[in-house]
């Protein structure tokens, strides 16, 4: 018992810290520009098949790097003679435009790399046990995972919290004419960050994709979860984006290893409960089945008793 | 694997576009054709893209061998997105285009209300009746309680499957334990109750260790379920899993170091090989009436040829339905045999029809239409003669069940036409 709490809940964290390199760039750009981007889990479907493109090529080191870069380019092309234009008439239009990019970079991956999945692996320097725990290893590859995504959340809150474009990024969404009268370029920064949130999707597109599976459907299964995971946190909040995806990926993960009912609950209090109950299938119904369900429960209770998230800013 | 498959993608739209234009040119005298309904777009348009190959190759075959009855026989593929509503939409265009015969296979939902418009239409229409030849919808029911004259299937159903994997099971000493993990839907529920009431009649002692439920798609870390078989102490897992679903689960279990025997059915093909890739090796097991390496093993040139011919000229993920041949075979043989391609009289000639096949003989059974053909037992390892997509692994045989063994008896009460 005591070796499946412990894995359940490095397991746990481990996803939650994936949900949150995905969340943090979609928090980012929404804190920053306002725009709900629908098509942030397709960048993370571009990181993975980027790198997969290029490691065939120079290898998996490499394309840690560059393809990233790519995602983040492949942003900033869409904000600048995308989003720019659509900016102008509203966010009904920026939502509906971020919905059809979904759609168009999902045939571009079929028409590129088709709808099998491709053979994207892990490298062999990363394909060992990292350390046996009760009989059980944990492999380096998830070590890996959780090392570049920390040194992903020190450095975006070092950027925006200590440095000088931080600040140059903040002031321009709170007051972007004030900020363009000291003669920043204030759109050029918008594509930055929408760039950069995008680049930070593709990064965990290029860890997790050889960790799962790469394919086309990749975007649509993650797509969901990610938006859970923010309004959950609360819109904008990068610290609440970090909570609300530990929260969600242990309450996932460890929900799945407890095969208890909530007539298992209800016998701890006495009252005992046979199949020919009334709603039988209900009461019985294990936490184990309902566990990938779970978090989309968790959203629905937040929104009703806290619309704003964990530690988001905003009522709406 | 740059920009060559949108220029083979475009050129196989051409093609269908073609061939469609075509379908409604030519007489109806001349050819026979063969309504293919699948999801030809959506998420398991993979699936049906490589199905429609698959028809294509045979009808090519059969027509270069001079058609049937002076005819060639046409593959008219139709979309139906995976979903049983749009089936019956698309059931009419076919019948409205005066085709008789159809086929499909993936989704049990989709073949339950196949059969239900295929015997409405046929007791309503005698003039123009449609013949269904299922090639992969795995529901015990449609050749049970809910079985129809009308319809005919060509892959083993899932008690058959069950049925081989558990006599397998309890022959091996070392199975003790068995762990059972399926998708929370009706196929799921159907491997584990049929495969906890086989162990039980068959081989008592081995303990049920788990029997778990996880929705369809939705998980993707699948190491929180490898935890729970790894607490369990099984070292055998049977499960129904297809797809993603069951390709993360076995490589959450690699990296856990978790070393059990999984027992599948659709482990071999589109795809999923190179998702599962080497965590797999030499523990994925499947049971199907094919696999690549089963030409070298029983010594067939003949089929080595079939195959590669395929994987050179139509899909080079390979030849995956071996039932597919059987089954186009099997209705040339029929329309033969029956010197007509009259529904009603091939049908007649297609039940208890023996057939022989490369690997043994195949048995449309008469009381239920369920074909019993010889069904194989196979390992995912690197020992394999020929490799699977491209992952250096393939698949090998570990049991052989015959023909006849597969057979189970049948609840099928079954009204014929007059």
């Amino acid at each position: 018992m005591l070796e499946l709490i412990t894995f359940s809940i490095i397991n746990g964290v481990l996803y939650g810290m994936l949900l949150f390199m995905l969340s943090s760039g979609l928090t980012l750009i929404f804190s920053m520009m306002g725009v709900l981007n629908f098509a942030h889990a397709s960048f993370y479907m571009l990181g993975a098949y980027f790198a997969y493109q290029i490691s065939t090529f120079i290898g998996f080191w490499p394309a840690l790097f560059l393809a990233p870069l790519g995602v983040a380019v492949l942003g900033a092309l869409v904000e600048r003679y995308g989003l720019r234009h659509v900016h102008k008439h509203g966010h009904v239009a920026e939502l509906l435009f971020t919905f059809g990019l979904v759609y168009v970079i999902e045939e571009l991956v079929h028409m590129i790399w088709g709808r099998m999945p491709v053979d994207y692996r892990i490298p062999d320097a990363l394909n060992f046990t990292l350390f046996t725990l009760f009989n059980t290893s944990f492999p380096a590859y998830r070590g890996f995972m959780l090392l570049v995504a920390l040194v992903m959340f020190a450095s975006i809150y070092l950027i925006l919290r200590k440095t000088r474009i931080g600040m140059i990024v903040q002031a321009s969404l709170s007051y972007p004419e004030m900020v363009g009268a000291l003669g920043h370029n204030v759109p050029r920064v918008f594509m930055g960050v929408f760039a950069f949130g995008t680049g930070l999707a593709g990064l965990a597109g290029v860890i997790a994709g050889n960790y799962f599976i790469t394919e086309p459907g990749m975007a649509w299964a993650m797509g969901p979860i990610v938006f859970v995971v923010v309004v959950f946190g609360g819109l904008g909040s990068l610290p609440g984006a970090l909570i609300g995806s530990l929260i969600i990926g242990i309450v996932q993960t460890v929900s799945v290893a407890m095969p208890y009912s909530l007539a298992d609950a209800l016998r701890a209090f006495g009252v005992e409960l046979t199949r020919e109950a009334a709603l039988a299938d209900l009461w019985f119904l294990e936490l184990s089945r309902v566990a990938p369900i779970l978090p989309y429960l968790l959203l629905v209770l937040m929104l009703i008793f806290r619309p704003r998230g964990l530690m988001g800013t905003r009522e709406s | 694997m740059t920009n060559k498959p949108v220029i083979k993608r475009l050129a196989v739209s051409a093609l269908a576009a073609a061939a469609s234009l075509m379908a409604v040119g030519a007489q109806a005298q001349d050819t026979i054709k063969i309504a293919y309904i699948e999801p030809l777009s959506g998420p398991f348009a993979n699936v049906g893209d490589a199905g429609l190959k698959h028809f294509r190759y045979m009808a090519d075959r059969i027509n270069a061998s001079g058609g049937v009855l002076g005819k060639k026989i046409e593959i008219v593929p139709f979309d139906n997105k995976g979903s049983p509503q749009e089936s019956l939409v698309v059931l009419r265009q076919v019948i409205d285009q005066g085709i008789n015969y159809i086929t499909q296979g993936n989704g049990s939902h989709v073949a339950h209300a196949l059969v239900d418009a295929v015997d409405k239409h046929n007791s309503r229409n005698r003039d123009n009746r449609v013949l269904y030849l299922n090639y992969a919808a795995v529901d015990p029911e449609l050749t049970n309680n809910k079985c129809s004259f009308w319809h005919f299937r060509f892959d083993a159903n899932a008690e058959m499957k069950l049925a081989a994997i558990t006599d397998y099971m309890v022959q091996q000493e070392n199975i003790k334990n068995v762990y059972l993990i399926n998708m929370d839907y009706a196929h799921g529920h159907q491997v584990s109750s049929i495969t906890k009431r086989m162990l039980a009649e068959k081989k008592p002692d081995i303990k049920i260790a788990g029997d778990v439920f996880h929705p369809i798609g939705k998980v993707k870390d699948f190491s929180p379920y490898v935890m729970q078989i790894k607490a369990s102490g099984a070292e055998t897992v049977v499960t129904g899993n297809w797809g993603n679903d069951l390709s993360l689960l076995v490589k959450a279990g690699s990296d856990a170091g978790l070393k059990v025997a999984y027992h599948s059915f659709y482990a071999g093909g589109l795809g999923t090989p190179s998702a599962i890739g080497a965590a797999g090796e030499g523990l994925v097991h499947q049971i199907t009436e094919w696999h690549l390496d089963l030409p070298t093993e029983k010594n067939l040139p003949e089929m080595e040829d079939f195959a590669q011919v395929y994987a050179q000229k139509y899909d080079k993920l390979g030849w995956y339905y071996g039932r597919i041949k059987t089954q186009m075979e099997m209705l040339v043989e029929a329309m033969k045999k029956a010197n007509s391609t009259d529904p009603l009289k091939v049908a007649l000639a297609l039940e208890s029809m023996e057939y022989q096949t490369p690997f043994g003989p195949a048995i449309m059974r008469k009381d239920d239409h369920q074909l019993l053909q010889t069904l194989f037992i196979s390992k995912f390892t690197k020992d394999a003669k020929h490799d699977v997509e491209n992952t250096g692994l393939g698949f090998v045989t570990v049991a052989e069940i015959p023909a006849e063994k597969t057979a189970l008896p049948t609840t099928c009460n079954m009204k014929r036409p007059q």
